[in-house]
């Protein structure tokens, strides 16, 4: 029995969830429930199923058991329900994925006009004050090709929020760009967590993940291996893969 | 000398204009026509390779040309020249082939009217191009070939197809093959990548079947086999037949170059798109066609420069195409003579020559249009 959508339920709810890639157990008996509103901050070593964890929720990725169900919406084969529940649910990617062949601000509206059948002065409306949220609103003329990676990266937020979801997944946002570019991003992703946003993201940026998260999620070898508030996780990590994991990446 | 381990800059390096390269033509010339020994010789060699063979092309083809003559006897007197006014007297055979002559008007009308509509569509900063699409692709096809048939009730008396003829099936051939090749490729080739089984078999033996058969045999085929197909009352006319077997064909080497250009795409463009909410159909046309397409252009338009050459092929099944009916023209005894057939095929080069190197033409312009629009 699932609540209908938009009610008080869980914003992401997983239950004894499997994947498997050919005969490969990526994710191992996966149980998470994400609130409303909630930050979720997934890390682990790389190839231990945390990116595969939150593509689940959009079904970018196809579980074979367990259930997951997204704002009211179980997750099932049945297109219909795939489409409503991506509509609800931001993605921004390792790679931006920005449309190469459309402008900024062309980027941003596509959905809005063919998802959300907006008028287009709305849509356009809408993604100017996204973009200015974003701090880019002049470049929205711009090819993506033009703009730099952190530009690309924020141009991508905004392209998702542009679609009002009430989810946000992060895959590795900043792990494609150059080093001085991860904080103007981090910064558009704290400012939207002040927003209330729900968010799970993926990363290896402890400090982001210390300020924001309101609960740490370490995943290994495709299971969850800790879950718990950053401030007791970092500074007393309970399991000995967690301690491991963060000798090697803090030093 | 060493450096010092520490450097500290103290005052910025100027931000200066490149040197400045010299100019003119003669340094030009010297930097790429004489610029070594072997250099000089090649600049040499080709120029005189140039007024060896150009001077006398040119003299033949306008000095020295027959321009016009009532029938082939000065041409006969004048043999180291073209005989154009073969290619006057014979135009309109070569336009329209045995069509009625008092009814050639029609076949005007559907060039004039296909030429002004692939204009307004070929403009790119043509207003209404979306109504212009719709008309060229929906009414014009409609429209014309009411006109060029005939129809009774409209007063426009019946024209058999088997007299149509000239450059009228050629370009009708070519535009046949071309509207249908580009959407039915494109379904094809999505097909062949769909994850339903039996969608993409039957997309994989459709496009390798017709890629593995040779031209002629498919014309003869689409010839002998099409009416064994379809019930007795539609067999389609001797002219409809070649032109299902030049779309079909078409259309299977076109799938496979679009299929090139969809696998040059990055997976992030469709997950990207999936993760907004687009639906499939919505995806394709909005961002995976748009750039799959425009990466395959060299390529498409290839295709179309084949395919217009390969109309010359449907004279084989008896249809009365440009280069036939250049053929049939030389059997008149009026215009027998050693030039004729010279300038005859010289005509038939230029006209192929001058639709494709414009379609080669407009594909660069499209291709830079679009390199200047996203530069990466």
């Amino acid at each position: 029995m699932t609540a209908p959508p938009g009610t008080d339920g869980p914003a992401v709810a997983f239950v004894g969830v499997h994947k498997w890639y050919g005969t490969f157990h990526a994710l191992r008996n996966i149980d998470l429930t994400v609130g409303r509103g909630e930050r979720i901050v997934v890390c682990g070593p790389s190839g231990s199923g945390k990116s595969t964890l939150i593509r689940c929720v959009n079904r970018l990725e196809e579980h074979q058991r367990g259930s997951i169900v997204v704002d009211g919406v179980e997750l099932t084969p049945d297109i219909r329900r795939i489409d409503e529940v991506r509509r609800e649910v931001g993605m921004v990617f390792q790679s931006f994925n920005l449309f190469p062949h459309l402008t900024v601000l062309e980027n941003c509206t596509l959905a809005p006009i063919w998802v959300r059948r907006m008028p287009k002065r709305d849509a356009e409306a809408l993604a100017m004050t996204l973009l200015a949220r974003v701090k880019i609103p002049e470049q929205s003329a711009k090819y993506p090709g033009q703009l730099s990676g952190g530009q690309q990266q924020r141009v991508a937020i905004a392209r998702a929020l542009c679609m009002s979801p009430k989810i946000m997944l992060f895959d590795e946002p900043t792990s494609a760009l150059d080093p001085e570019m991860v904080k103007e991003v981090l910064d558009t992703m704290t400012a939207l967590a002040q927003d209330g946003m729900t968010m799970i993201v993926v990363t290896h940026e402890m400090g982001f993940a210390r300020q924001v998260a309101d609960r740490v999620v370490f995943m290994d070898m495709g299971e969850i291996v800790e879950i718990n508030a950053p401030q007791p996780f970092f500074d007393h990590p309970q399991h000995e893969r967690t301690k491991l994991f963060l000798r090697q990446i803090l030093r | 000398m060493t450096d010092a381990v520490v450097f500290v800059r103290e005052r910025s390096e100027p931000l200066d204009p490149p040197p400045t390269l010299s100019g003119g033509a003669l340094a030009w010339g010297r930097a790429n026509l004489f610029s070594s020994f072997g250099s000089t010789l090649t600049t040499f060699a080709f120029v005189a390779l140039a007024l060896w063979l150009v001077p006398p092309l040119v003299r033949w083809a306008t000095v020295d040309a027959v321009w016009s003559a009532p029938d082939g006897a000065l041409c006969r007197q004048h043999q180291d020249g073209a005989c154009w006014a073969f290619v006057a007297a014979k135009l309109d055979y070569l336009r329209f082939g045995s069509y009625p002559i008092a009814e050639r008007w029609r076949v005007d009308a559907v060039e004039a009217l296909g030429a002004a509509l692939i204009g307004w569509l070929l403009w790119p900063s043509a207003p209404k191009r979306a109504l212009g699409a719709v008309l060229f692709f929906v009414v014009y096809p409609v429209a014309g070939f009411i006109l060029l048939r005939g129809a009774p009730v409209l007063g426009l008396p019946v024209v058999d197809t088997l007299l149509w003829g000239g450059i009228l099936v050629s370009l009708l051939t070519a535009l046949v093959g071309i509207v249908f090749a580009l959407p039915f490729g494109v379904l094809l080739a999505l097909g062949r990548r769909s994850e339903l089984p039996v969608v993409r078999l039957a997309s994989v033996l459709f496009i390798e079947f017709f890629r593995g058969v040779p031209f002629i045999t498919i014309l003869f085929m689409a010839n002998t086999m099409l009416p064994l197909f379809v019930p007795e009352a539609w067999t389609p006319d001797r002219l409809l037949r070649p032109l299902i077997g030049m779309a079909l064909f078409s259309a299977a080497y076109m799938a496979e170059e679009v299929r090139g250009g969809l696998q040059l795409l990055n997976r992030g463009q469709y997950e990207g798109a999936m993760a907004l909410g687009l639906n499939y159909p919505r995806m394709m046309a909005l961002v995976i066609l748009p750039q799959a397409l425009t990466m395959v252009i060299p390529g498409i338009v290839n295709n179309f420069v084949g395919l217009f050459m390969d109309t010359t092929l449907v004279s084989i099944v008896g249809v009365t195409d440009f280069l036939e009916a250049m053929n049939n023209a030389f059997k008149d005894p009026a215009w027998s003579g050693p030039t004729i057939m010279a300038t005859g095929y010289v005509f038939a080069g230029l006209f192929y020559f001058v639709f494709c190197w414009g379609m080669a033409r407009y594909s660069a312009h499209v291709e830079r249009t679009l390199a200047k629009g996203r530069r990466t």
